[in-house]
Parts: structure tokens; sequence; C-alpha cells
């Protein structure tokens, strides 16, 4: 087993396949149906004992670093509009790079206007393992 | 066997101990120990004196790891513990662990930690798994909580006002993991109004109750947040409604209101509605007024103007919220109300979609999404 990081993203990556207005914009009820793709794929990972976490984050942040001995460490933020920017994640557990890039192909499939899937491009990258016991 | 009942005795036994002479934290680790042990001997072997039982036992953890701890050091140093109060002293030994685990060093996190664990008899993972951190990480949170009262006189009275304030913070966590959070705080709180006899204690117990109350009615099948407008109210606890009731008015009798009290009095005037539309909000709003005298908060000012429009009209509730800064946490989505009630769907929808962007949670960002997206479907494109 190896586990993934599946990224959603509010902005940045790839060109957006379908150019879909913003969620407020949406039916009520395409939005419930959205709302209940996520909670089911959640749910249906836990079944299949691939799931390990889900998070979302808030579009509000900054970067920070260190600004050297005796002085605050400095902030750049908010995130400006051009910037790549993180919406949640899911993490799984699966056996190999072929399911997890299947998985992030449903998930993408989400519903969105229509009940038509959205096309989000999600970003699958492998963690990098602890060093095995067995090494010769 | 009823586990929240052994819980009960947690405090009790922890403060024989540390009578006996005990500190704080190795009298807690024991007592905990006891309760493991508890939990694998009890069902096959139900003592008749549970909290004897529990009493002999942790005595005897305590004494087991004294002597390991001296052996370590060489035998250098002698088990020595506080002096023992003298006789006729009477302390609530209960009472004094709520104000340790609640001592103003802590931080409301550590407060809160050392609070479930002391006093609530929960285990370490536990805890954890209801704040979703790593075990190892609130060993840790609990074990520094412990240092840093180690200092702290235990017959020495506390602030009750600390402690509700620990207690709140537990209830408004709520539901995840294998432990009711709510339901927790709801026994704490209960337990601590059976030891002292305080009005804000009631206040904050009344307050807890006719939350819980309404909690079946505030999430629908699928997750979503349901607003108090558009609950079911046959969902709504009766039982519990009543106890809160009770509770808030013999606390109120006594004439020394507080903000618990306050917030209380606004969740019955909800409660004793039968419908959204009977809600006596002209009363509310008074409560609102009290609750902002008491407590200056920006928050109760919020909520202040949202009653406001409900009282006079959505345009005195938005003159009320123009008052108050808009950077305040759920702000949008206050105005968004009101001016939905005002007729004024455009600006409304733009601002359920700038509140659902600053939700603090996933429900809550979702609810005002489908409330931006309802307002949108309904005008003309």
């Amino acid at each position: 087993m190896a586990k993934y990081l599946l990224l959603k993203h509010y902005r940045g990556g790839p060109a957006p396949a379908v150019d879909w207005a913003p969620m407020d914009q949406w039916t009520p009820d395409e939005v419930d149906a959205h709302v209940q793709f996520m909670r089911d794929f959640a749910a249906r990972l836990e079944e299949t004992g691939e799931f390990v976490d889900t998070q979302a984050l808030a579009p509000d942040g900054a970067f920070v670093r260190y600004d050297g001995e005796g002085r605050p460490p400095v902030t750049d933020g908010p995130f400006v509009e051009t910037k790549d920017l993180i919406a949640g994640w899911y993490i799984i557990d699966v056996e190999s790079w072929d399911r997890a890039v299947q998985l992030a192909g449903e998930l993408s499939a989400a519903p969105g206007p229509g009940g038509k899937p959205i096309y989000e491009w999600l970003e699958v990258r492998p963690f990098l393992a602890d060093s095995p016991t067995v090494t010769e | 066997m009823n586990e929240p009942l052994l819980r009960d005795l947690v405090p009790a036994v922890i403060g024989v101990l540390v009578r006996r002479g005990a500190d704080f934290a190795s009298a807690e680790d024991a007592v905990q120990e006891a309760l493991v042990e508890a939990v694998r001997v009890w069902p096959d072997d139900p003592p008749q004196d549970p909290k004897g039982w529990l009493v002999t036992v942790a005595w005897r953890k305590f004494l087991d790891a004294a002597r390991a701890d001296t052996s370590r050091r060489g035998r250098e140093v002698r088990i020595e513990g506080e002096p023992m109060p003298g006789p006729g002293e009477v302390v609530d030994d209960t009472l004094q662990l709520y104000f340790l685990c609640a001592h103003p060093s802590l931080t409301p996190a550590s407060a809160v930690a050392l609070t479930l664990r002391a006093v609530g008899g929960l285990t370490t993972r536990q805890i954890a798994r209801a704040y979703l951190v790593p075990e190892a990480t609130m060993a840790q949170r609990i074990s520094r909580a412990k240092r840093t009262v180690s200092g702290v006189r235990f017959d020495q009275p506390g602030d009750v006002a600390t402690v509700l304030r620990v207690l709140y913070l537990v209830f408004n966590e709520g539901y995840s993991g294998d432990v009711d959070l709510a339901a927790e705080a709801i026994r704490l709180t209960r337990q601590l109004a059976a030891k002292i006899n305080h009005e804000e204690v009631a206040g904050l117990l009344a307050l807890m109750l006719l939350h819980h109350a309404r909690r079946p009615a505030r999430t629908g099948p699928d997750g979503r947040l349901v607003p108090l407008a558009e609950q079911d109210r046959s969902l709504w606890d009766t039982r519990l409604i009543a106890e809160g009731v009770d509770v808030l008015q013999a606390a109120l009798t006594r004439d020394r209101l507080g903000e618990f009290q306050a917030q209380a009095a606004i969740a019955a005037l909800h409660a004793d509605a039968r419908t959204a539309e009977e809600t006596d909000w002209v009363q509310i709003v008074e409560w609102y007024d009290e609750l902002v005298r008491l407590t200056d908060s920006p928050v109760a000012r919020l909520n202040r103007a949202v009653a406001v429009g409900e009282a006079d009209g959505p345009r005195a509730g938005l003159a009320a919220l123009a008052e108050l800064d808009p950077s305040l946490p759920r702000h949008a989505a206050a105005a968004a109300y009101l001016h939905e009630r005002d007729g004024d769907p455009v600006t409304a929808a733009r601002l359920y979609a700038e509140a659902a962007r600053s939700a603090p949670n996933l429900p809550e960002r979702d609810h005002l999404t489908r409330q931006a997206a309802r307002l949108n479907a309904q005008l003309p494109s």
C-alpha cells in the first residue's frame, strides 16, 4: 500500500476543462448533489479501506518567513489572485499509482450544473515512504 | 457497566489520594490506571463498594509507582506529600479538582484537556480523538498542564468563572470521535451544580440543556445544517427543555444575573415558541441588551442586531449592524439575512456568497452557498 495526496485547488493548475460558474450561481439542488457526492466519496473510501484523511482549507491565509534575529517574521498575504491556491485534500492509502489516478478521476467527476461532471483538475502526489525494514 | 457512572467517581477518588499525601499528578495517573483495571475486572466481578474499590486499587498503584520511582533514584528520596489538612476542614475534593483543572495559569486548551481527564475520567486516547490530534500530542499537553499546576495548593478556593469558561468550551466542541463532548460537558456541569450553589453554574447548565434539546433538529439526515427558523420543532427534546427552563427559573429568582443566565433566557424563549413565527423577539432583544451590558461582546451585539431585525423590522436590524465592525465573524451572513428580509435579494445573494468564502466550517459554508444559490436561482438572469 502507498499513500497519495489528492489536492483540490481554488485556483492554479492547468486551464479548466470546463469553465463553470461559481457554486453560488448553481441551483440549490445542484449544490446539494455536489455536497452529497463529496460526503459519499469519503464514506466509500472508508468502506474500501483506502481512506486516511480529508480536510478543507479556508481561502485566506498568508506566506510567512523568518526575517533575522530579533525581528518578527515577515508575512506576504493574503494570497494574490494569480497565485495557486489549495482548497483542501484527500489522503488515500491504495495499492498502486493506477488506483490513485482512478480515484482522482472519480472525484474529478463530482456533479456540477445540470448534474454534469465538473471535470475538475486534481493534483495527485505520492508521499515519500518510510525506509523499509529489509533493505537487502 | 455504566461508564459515565464509573467516571463520576473519578474526581472524588483523586481527592482521597491527594488528601492521603499523593501529589496531584501522581494521584491522577494512579486513578487512570485503576480505571483501566476497573473496566477489565468489574464486568465479571462487580465490587460492593465501587468508590472504595477504586481508592484501594488507585492507592496501591500510587505506592507502586512511588516505590519504583524512589528505587530508581537510589532510595534517596522518601515519599513526601503535602501535610494532610486537619480534621473538621470541609473542602469538597471534587470542587477543588474543577478549580485546579481550570486554573488561570493554564491555557484554555490545556485546561479543557486536564478537566476532561482528571474530572471527567476520560482516557487520553478518547480526548485526543475528540479533538482530532495524535494521542502523543494530547498526552504531552496533559502532562505539561499537570506540571503547570503542580505548585498550586489543593485547598484554596478557585474562581467559578474560569471553570464555567472551560465547561462552555467543551460543550461547544460538539461531537467528533467516540465521545460526545456536549453530553460530557452537561454531565460535568450537572455534577458541578450539585456541588456548588451558584446562579451562573445553573445558568450554564440551563443553557447547555436548552441547546442540547434542539440538537436532533439542527442537522438534516444528509448532514446539512438546518437554521432555527426551519427546524422541525417536534424533534426538540421537551424533557431537556423543561429541565433547562426549571434550572434557569430557579437561578433567575436569585436576582444575580450573569452572561450564562442571559444566554439561557434567550435559548428558553426560542424553545418556548411552537413555531418560528411565535417567537417573542421583543423579549429576546431585551435579553440581548442585558447580555451586551454584561459582556460588551461584539458577538452578542451581532446577534442582537439580527434579533432587532426580527423585532423592529430589517431596516432597524441593518442600522444596528452598521454600527459594528464588518470584519466580525458572521457579519456578512447576518447582513445577507437582513437584506433578504428587506426585499433586496441581489445584495443578499452577494453577501451570502461572501459569507460562504469566510465561513469557519464546512457545514456553514455549504449552508451559505446554498442560500446564495437559492436567491440567485430566483433572480431574473
